[in-house]
């Protein structure tokens, strides 16, 4: 069964020139231990869409729809004293995007993840510390390195830091907003074996966010693409990698460069990510897709499933992907 | 999808001409010390961001400069055009020693050799609009009076990068621009003087994965077509990898390897490349795991290890390797490796 059940969620910023539809209907399930990736480009509407499911919105943010079902809870019905009391960091907690540069400078790194406990919890502080010492021996620092401060850290073991405050209540679900973008290939790749490692142990459930195929391809379960704020294609990563079906996960996809594999083209997708204050009419990748006929500027295609294996992908002109024709060829 | 395919038109390397010969460059940042330190005395502290490096570039060639971050690669790149004074080494531009010339003399040649930064949003000042950013080189270098003789110059930089009609881009400002679109204004501002030479600097790093591809066609057209030779530094080895004629890869301030691309990638001989390319992921589900990679972290570039600088991490390293600093040497045809054990 799923742990996490998305169904419908809107979520839109208001701004002085209108609602930034930021996450527009968006559905998608986790099943328990496992791990969903989500990728798009900048700007898709990812972060927005983890911070609506943690309910941490800026004022100008607001729920429009949907529900959020955590073991078949709606978390958004929850009023909010609830929600912050049993849901957020306890059951679903999650790793901001850059947050490895917001540590403290002139606090000490264990001191920082006590603060975290206590933030949440009613525990003694020596329990916090035994806590803080078993979460930092966990992502894998020498908890002897307590006493020390984040500038002695270099940024894998700060992003091991955060990922340990994110795991401080011992929550199911965990989202990860861009975990490794800012590191190097080789650190990249120990933390994300650190996380691996930690979600089979713990049975952790996972969003993980990033702009980086490779990493979702290598470390994910299932994929959601997003763009401009909905989700064009989802389904198991072997499915999607092998057989991309919507026409800009296909171009995504396509254009993801891959070392391993012979040396061909390099491609891109013409065009740029639509204004979301004023997305375009009927499908939102019109402008940029090849295929786009009359039915695409009018309306806006659903997202359904297509084989089977729970492959979904929302374009008008499934049939003809799905009979295989490369559209990105020249 | 604009393309082109690399290997259509790679050419044989290593046989073309020198346009670029780098000998020895050493860059060292003295590091500030307390006033207790320095009456303490003791030895002068450095970051040696550079040190040693020794290469050439051929004529059209797209060389590609790949690492880790702090490896010293955007220092080695702005050393090469001055835009950094060398500690030590020579850098000699087709007959031009760059590293003898003069301020005046220095100037004149930045029409020859320019740079594209690592990040778009910097590099550009957001209250410029296209034209002007464009025009200032030409402006710094005297070509041209007034803002109207300019508009030749720009709208033929701006069809070089493929952004067509000219008119509907020069009075924009980068905020109305995408990403990739400012990032080709970037490039239109290299090209502005007619360049021969480029260092890209991390030129996508900044932008999305779906406008990369155009920039880095962009740079293979120019290099195909026209003949611009380029030095891309990149820490992203699989983009380099689709570009790139030949690669070298530094360590803390050095170049352990390099190599034409293909032979590199598919068989590299450096146990830091090795690692390297062992750690790059794949777009590709079905290649699940985690590569091997090497112990520890990248050690500081003030005070770097004795010997081979990666002995403290290297999977194969013996007791020569501490005491002894290995040189670049052939391995074969252009392929030069710095290990005492690569060779078998
Ligand atoms: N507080 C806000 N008020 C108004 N608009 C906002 C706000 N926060 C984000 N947006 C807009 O919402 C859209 C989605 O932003 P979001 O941060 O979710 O993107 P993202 O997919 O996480 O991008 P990235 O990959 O760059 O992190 C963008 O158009 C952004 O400009
Ligand atoms: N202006 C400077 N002063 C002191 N140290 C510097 C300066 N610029 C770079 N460095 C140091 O030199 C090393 C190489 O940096 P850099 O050339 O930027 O590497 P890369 O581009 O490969 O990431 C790093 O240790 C960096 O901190
Ligand atoms: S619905 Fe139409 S415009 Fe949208 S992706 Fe499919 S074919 Fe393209
Ligand atoms: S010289 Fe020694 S330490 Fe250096 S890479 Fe070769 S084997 Fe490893
Ligand atoms: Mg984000
Ligand atoms: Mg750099």
């Amino acid at each position: 069964m799923a742990i996490l059940e998305v169904r419908d969620l809107k979520m839109y910023y208001k701004t002085l020139r209108g609602h930034v539809k930021a996450v527009d209907s968006v559905s998608f399930d986790i099943e328990r231990g496992k791990a969903l990736g989500i990728a798009g480009e900048s700007g898709c509407g990812k972060t927005s869409m983890a911070v609506t499911v943690l309910r941490l919105l800026p004022s100008n943010g607001k729920i429009h729809g949907g529900s959020v079902k955590l073991d078949g809870i709606d978390i958004v019905k929850l009023d909010d004293e609830e929600f912050r009391k049993s849901v957020r960091w306890k059951k679903i907690s999650m790793v901001f995007q850059g947050a490895m540069n917001a540590l403290n400078p002139v606090h000490r790194v264990g001191d920082q993840i006590v603060e975290a406990i206590l933030a949440h919890e009613d525990v003694p502080h020596q329990e916090a510390a035994t806590r803080a010492e078993e979460l930092l021996d966990m992502v894998g620092i020498n908890p002897k390195r307590y006493k020390e401060y984040p500038h002695e850290f270099s940024g894998g073991m700060k992003q091991r830091v955060v990922i340990a405050m994110a795991l401080a209540c011992n929550p199911d679900v965990i989202i990860a907003d861009e975990p490794t973008t800012a590191l190097d290939v080789m650190v990249q790749s120990q933390v994300l074996k650190a996380m691996e490692d930690l979600r089979k142990r713990l049975d952790l459930s996972m969003m993980l966010i990033t702009h980086d195929l490779s990493v979702i391809a290598q470390t994910c379960d299932n994929i959601a693409i997003m763009y401009a704020g909905k989700i064009v294609e989802y389904g198991n990563v072997i499915d999607v990698f092998d057989n991309p079906t919507h026409p800009y996960g296909m171009g995504l996809v396509k254009s993801f460069p891959n070392i391993k594999a012979e040396r061909t083209r390099v491609r891109s997708l013409p065009g740029f990510p639509p204004n979301l204050l004023a997305p375009p009419k009927g499908c939102r990748f019109h402008p940029r897709c090849p295929l786009a006929g009359d039915i695409c500027m009018e309306e806006e295609p659903e997202l359904i499933e297509i084989g089977s294996n729970s492959h979904k992908v929302a374009c008008h002109k499934v049939d003809m992907l799905e009979r295989g024709v490369n559209i990105w060829e020249q | 999808m604009g393309a082109v395919r690399a290997t259509d038109q790679e050419r044989s390397v290593g046989h073309g001409e020198v346009i670029l010969d780098v000998e020895n460059l050493v860059k060292h940042f003295p590091l500030r010390r307390g006033i207790a330190q320095s009456l303490r005395g003791g030895p002068e502290l450095a970051v040696k961001a550079v040190d040693g490096v020794s290469f050439n570039v051929k004529k059209g060639e797209l060389f590609g400069v790949v690492g880790e971050s702090g490896c010293g690669k955007t220092t080695m790149g702005r050393t090469i055009l001055r835009l950094l004074e060398p500690t030590a080494g020579r850098v000699t531009f087709e007959d031009i020693e760059v590293t003898a010339l003069s301020a005046e003399q220095l100037k004149q040649l930045r029409t020859r050799m320019q740079i594209i930064f690592q990040d778009p949003y910097e590099s550009m000042n957001p209250r410029l609009d296209v034209h002007r950013i464009i025009a200032e080189p030409l402006r710094i270098q005297g070509m041209v009076s007034n803002s109207k003789d300019a508009i030749p110059y720009i709208e033929k930089a701006l069809e070089d990068v493929e952004m067509t009609p000219p008119e509907e881009y020069l009075y924009r400002y980068p905020h109305e621009l995408s990403g990739g679109q400012r990032q080709r204004i970037a490039v239109a501002r290299a090209l502005v003087l007619d360049p021969e030479f480029i260092v890209a600097d991390e030129p996508v790093s900044m932008l999305d994965v779906s406008i990369r591809g155009e920039i880095l066609n962009l740079m293979l057209n120019l290099s195909r077509e026209r003949g611009v030779t380029f030095l891309y530094i990149t820490h992203d080895l699989a983009t380099a990898r689709h570009i790139c004629d030949r690669i070298a890869v530094m360590y803390l301030g050095k170049m352990v390897e390099k190599g034409p691309t293909d032979n590199l990638v598919k068989h590299p001989l450096h146990p830091y490349t090795r690692a390297l390319i062992g750690a790059v992921f794949v777009p590709d589900p079905k290649r699940k795991g985690f590569g091997k990679v090497l112990k520890g972290e990248v050690p500081s570039p003030v005070d770097p290890p004795s010997g081979c600088r990666l002995h403290p991490r290297c999977p194969i390293a013996q007791d020569i390797c501490k005491e002894v600093e290995p040189e670049l040497v052939p391995a074969d045809d252009n392929h030069m490796v710095a290990c005492h054990f690569a060779l078998g």
